[in-house]
């Protein structure tokens, strides 16, 4: 299995490889910055788990879990 | 909605010096100071109003700019022109010049947030390739320079082959810069050439579907951006043939390794990438070791206890504001109006004329009015909450709870605030970007316990509640009031659910929601919205809640008898000084029961008796459809106690409990009255809620909607509260 951005944790960050699907999700997502080689980091989860609250492309932008599922991460870029 | 001749026929004419007009698009991402830098260009000039081919109101606006005048419309915020939601929509449309009437504009100024330039410069690149005069508006530069960011503009207007005007709306810096940038772009043809260049391939297939599609008339950008978005609203607008025709299209460049969404995305973001190298210096240490102050804000506004307490907080004022501080102002106005009332009652001659000037006309603006405290104090809040960051803060803290039922973290002030009054709570919706979500809470949004409520259920507690404490500590009366603001709160969430899953089904919509860093609310932004918002609520949803007033008067006061008057006449001439005021209270509790509204009452009474109630209540009930608080002044003159009664009127709860049926058991019980109380939960009985339903929504069919599903929701339960409650304590 490949891992997603759902599984970072806090302060963690990886590299971003390709985003799952050709739907409209995955279209926004691409559009707001998720694309290839881009780094994106989890600054905090929401008090209840959910969203998550990450840093792309220099801005700040929260969202889902299900959502954070379609961003695939490179296996070698995720660190602590 | 507004008279716009098409500008061609309008700058057509040899005369110079009766200028031109000229419309002006402002396009750009969510969080941009788009709106903020809208307004400043515009001033008080704007309105709502229909643009030219788009069905959904948008703001518009207008300047001059020496003999020229420029129309502005202020489109919905959006992250790319492959829409995906109706409001995308409406921006795509309006640039492309889709529908009716609706040329493209002459000028687009694309708002760029300088903080943010690869993301914003995406809408950007597709906003150049519509082949538009085009302006950059570059907000947030004091941020970017707090920042660390150096932005070459020259270099970047060179590569993008536009001009870029750098402003700052709120305190009215290079607005001037920006107007007279408009006018030199209008008076260009056409706009600049376009600097991201698709692969050939794609080139290829665009030119040669606008040959196959060209007995349709498609426009080649409209064409382009069809091809591009696979699966989006733009697919729409296309007839089956055209759509056959892009898809082949797609399939074959699919086969060339060429997929959509990604060959656009990926191309724009390499160009972007490639610009933002050669204009913009990162600040000199990339990843600053020093936090901004906006990130150590967050890590206490968003921690799990601080975050928490801060949020509680928050919406505690909140609330506070428009449920008691609104009070005095609401006082005021009702006193005034009161006021009015009598002294124009006082002048006129008594009779139809007098009763629709003081009952229907001036009752009926006042009734109207008495929302503004409200609506002002709730805007001048949420603008304060919006301006600085914190209220996507308060969304990304409620999201969790509010995903459950379909919605998102957006819906929690506007739920919310409708625990005050519906009204303003559904007029503050409009920051959930995701119009099912936004349809969905303004439905259940008069589920919410509002405060005109509360006198209802303070009355009938008060009179038919035991004042007696439940296992020791908990008072009954207490208890009886919390689980009717219960009721609302647990039947709203199962009607979010099924509403999702039904009439708002749909392409689900990510939840993706922007975190923009804190900064000081500008005051200026705040008074707008406050002023802006009461004006809109007065100017359109005004005009049906004054119509609505003037009907139930009339329901109320016809038909007039002569005979009541005439035996009233009699009465009071034979009765002392001392008791004709009491002859006129009840001669006016003899009229509404004469009147329609009281046929109607009586005629609706076996339809109500399964509730427990007589036909008076269910005649009060009727008269308070348009509001639901009148029950109190309806029931006061059904009693012949007169119309001044209010809910701590020891006087009413005596004639309620008084009162008796033929058999001679009395009509109120607390049976009975939970019913009506459960009744009024969750009725919609509020016509200015659906009034603002159908301004917000521009239909009728959700405002009818809403009556339909609460007043049928109402009956059943007040229904299975007074018929299990008869057989359990039977």
């Amino acid at each position: 299995m490949q891992k997603t951005l759902a599984e970072l944790g806090p302060s963690e960050h990886g590299q971003i490889h390709a985003i799952h699907g050709t739907d409209g999700i995955a279209r926004r997502l691409a559009e707001l910055g998720f694309t290839p080689g881009q780094t994106v980091e989890v600054i905090r989860l929401a008090p209840l788990g959910d969203p998550m609250q990450v840093r792309i492309r220099g801005y700040q932008l929260a969202l889902r879990r299900q959502e954070a599922g379609r961003v695939l991460l490179a296996s070698s870029g995720s660190s602590a | 909605m507004v008279p716009l001749p098409s500008p061609v026929t309008e700058t057509v004419g040899p005369s110079l010096d009766t200028g031109r007009r000229y419309r002006v698009a402002v396009v750009g991402n969510p969080n941009t100071g788009k709106t903020t830098l809208f307004n400043a260009l515009t001033g008080l000039s704007q309105h709502t109003g229909n643009y030219p081919g788009v069905t959904v109101e948008s703001a518009l606006g207008e300047f001059r700019e020496d003999h020229d005048r420029f129309l502005v419309v202020d489109l919905p915020g959006t992250y790319s022109l492959a829409a995906r939601t109706p409001d995308e929509m409406i921006a795509v449309s309006v640039l492309l010049g889709r529908g009716t009437g609706g040329a493209q504009p002459d000028v687009i100024v694309c708002v760029v947030d300088a903080t943010n330039l690869d993301r914003n410069l995406y809408l950007t690149t597709q906003v150049i390739d519509i082949g538009r005069p085009l302006v950059i508006a570059l907000t947030m530069i004091d941020l970017a320079d707090k920042q660390g960011l150096c932005l070459h503009i020259p270099k970047l207007e060179r590569r993008l082959g536009v001009p870029i005007v750098a402003v700052h709306a709120a305190k009215r810096r290079g607005l001037v810069t920006l107007r007279r940038a408009i006018r030199t772009a209008a008076a260009v043809p056409s706009g600049p050439s376009r600097p991201v260049r698709l692969p050939a391939l794609v080139e290829r297939e665009l030119k040669a579907l606008a040959t196959t599609l060209s007995p349709q008339h498609v426009p080649p950008v409209f064409l382009e951006r069809a091809l591009l978005d696979a699966g989006g609203l733009i697919e729409g607008e296309l007839d089956s043939p055209a759509l056959t025709a892009i898809e082949a299209a797609r399939t074959r460049l699919a086969a060339a390794g060429l997929r959509v969404p990604q060959l656009e995305v990926e191309r724009r973001y390499e160009w972007i990438a490639q610009t933002v190298a050669a204009g913009c210096e990162p600040p000199a240490a990339p990843s600053s070791p020093q936090p901004s102050w906006s990130d150590r804000l967050d890590a206490l506004v968003l921690h799990k206890v601080w975050g928490a307490v801060i949020f509680l907080l928050t919406m505690a004022v909140t609330f506070q504001a428009i449920f008691s501080w609104a009070v005095p102002a609401i006082d005021a106005i009702d006193g005034l109006f009161a006021d009015i009332g009598s002294r124009v009652g006082g002048v006129l001659p008594e009779g139809p004329v007098q009763s629709l000037m003081v009952d229907g006309l001036i009752g009926g603006v006042g009734a109207v009015v008495v929302f503004v405290p409200q609506i002002a104090i709730l805007f001048g809040l949420l603008a304060l909450l919006e301006d600085s960051g914190y209220m996507a803060r308060a969304a990304f803290l409620m999201d969790r709870l509010l995903a459950g039922f379909g919605l998102s973290g957006r819906s929690f002030i506007p739920l919310l605030s409708s625990f005050a009054c519906a009204v303003p709570g559904i007029m503050s919706a409009r920051t959930i970007e995701n119009q099912r979500d936004r349809i969905a809470t303004i439905l259940i949004a008069p589920l919410m316990s509002c405060s005109a409520r509360l006198p209802v259920y303070v009355l009938l507690i008060s009179a038919f509640i035991p004042a007696q404490t439940v296992w020791g500590v908990v008072g009954l009366q207490g208890l009886t009031l919390f689980a009717m603001y219960l009721v609302g709160l647990l039947v709203a969430p199962p009607i979010a659910l099924a509403l999702k899953r039904t009439i708002l089904a749909g392409e689900p919509v990510p939840f993706l929601l922007e975190l923009p860093a804190f900064k000081v609310p500008a005051w200026r932004v705040v008074v707008f919205r406050m002023y802006d918002r009461s004006l809109a609520f007065l100017k359109r949803a005004g005009t049906i809640i004054l119509a609505a007033t003037i009907l139930v008067w009339a329901l109320s006061y016809y038909p007039y008898s002569e005979q009541i008057s005439q035996e009233f006449a009699a009465r009071r001439a034979a009765a002392p000084a001392t008791e004709r005021a009491g002859l006129a209270v009840e001669e006016a509790g003899e009229r509404l029961r004469q009147s329609y509204l009281g046929r109607a009452g009586r005629a609706i009474e076996p339809l109500v008796e399964p509730l427990g109630w007589d036909w008076k209540i269910g005649m009060a009930t009727l008269a308070s459809f348009p509001a639901r608080e009148v029950i109190i002044a309806a029931l006061g003159t059904i009693y012949n106690l007169g119309d001044e009664q209010d809910e701590a009127s020891l006087e009413l709860r005596e004639a309620m409990r008084a009162e008796r049926r033929a058999d001679g058991r009395p009509v109120y019980t607390p049976l009975v009255a939970l019913s009506i109380m459960v009744f009024f939960a969750l009725c919609c009985q509020c016509g200015a809620t659906l009034a603002t339903i159908k301004r917000e929504t521009n239909s009728w069919g959700y405002p009818v909607f809403t009556f339909v599903y609460m007043t049928s929701l109402a009956y059943l339960a007040a229904l299975g509260v007074y018929q299990l409650g008869s057989r359990l304590t039977g």
